[in-house]
């Protein structure tokens, strides 16, 4: 009861902070708006029992990637004429219709599913699931492969960044 | 029985990543959509974490940890381009980048 109760409260407030990047005007309320749907987003990751990805997913993706973007936005400091103004026209009634489409199909389909083996999993998960130890655990043992690949294409993401954003090569 | 079952989950992710689509299709200030790109993986990755806890395996966990991950260094790089764009054309407007139209 209590977790239908926390999970109607993060799901809105997720879908609220996502719409609020569709519907603001000013970028940089987008960016916020993001921000704090990350954060719900984060509840839900706890909810699931994903204690780690939960902490993940506030720091880095709210507390650094959400940064870099708030920092790129002041950086090109717009004014406020040159914010780009939404157009309403045939092309964005298509791109309406089109995402509802999706959404229709995407729900049908996960409702005509039949989640195999549902009835043979147990209610609640083994003993500290999802939390630090486990997945340090899987990703020094069974992922070491796509770990250490993480590195080194993180490593090429900030010197690519460097580059690409130099003024002079 | 859990008291949610994995398909709301499932369609929170879906209702996500139909707003992150419906986002990179109406927005024209380039950082916008890269935005609703972002709230695109996110999606993609609350349904990983649903299925993992749901099938009690850890996998989904690191597939979700490896989307972070590229995220992060895709969120990089396509700043840094699009503050070059900015640095040439003085404006982010997705329908004003049509050089390459015929």
């Amino acid at each position: 009861m209590a977790e239908l109760i926390f999970f109607i409260v993060f799901a809105i407030g997720a879908i609220a902070g996502s719409l609020g990047v569709l519907l603001a005007r000013n970028p940089i309320n987008s960016a916020i708006s993001l921000v704090v749907g990350f954060f719900f987003l984060a509840g839900i990751y706890v909810l699931l029992n994903a204690s780690f990805m939960g902490m993940i997913q506030v720091l880095v993706y709210a507390g650094a990637i959400m940064v870099l973007f708030i920092f790129v936005l002041m950086l090109l400091n717009f004014r406020d004429d040159e914010i780009v103004d939404a157009k309403i026209g045939f092309h964005q009634l298509v791109a309406v219709l089109m995402g509802v489409a999706m959404l229709v199909l995407l729900v049908q389909t996960i409702f005509s599913t039949n989640f195999v083996g549902s009835s043979l999993v147990a209610e609640s998960v083994p003993q500290g699931f999802g939390e630090v130890a486990g997945i340090g655990t899987a990703l020094m043992t069974t992922f070491v492969l796509p770990f250490e690949m993480a590195a080194v294409l993180l490593l090429t993401g900030i010197v690519s960044a460097v580059v690409i954003a130099k003024k002079r090569v | 029985m859990l008291s949610v079952p994995i398909s709301w989950y499932l369609v929170l992710s879906a209702i996500l990543f139909v707003i992150g689509t419906s986002g990179v299709l109406l927005r024209r200030n380039l950082i916008v959509m890269f935005m609703c790109v972002e709230i695109m993986l996110s999606a993609v990755n609350l349904s990983f974490i649903a299925f993992s806890r749901h099938y009690h395996d850890l996998t989904g966990h690191i597939f979700a940890f490896m989307v972070i991950a590229v995220a992060a260094a895709e969120a990089g790089i396509g700043l840094a381009l699009i503050i070059n764009v900015f640095r040439h054309r003085q404006n982010i407007d997705a329908d004003q980048m049509n050089l390459i139209k015929g």
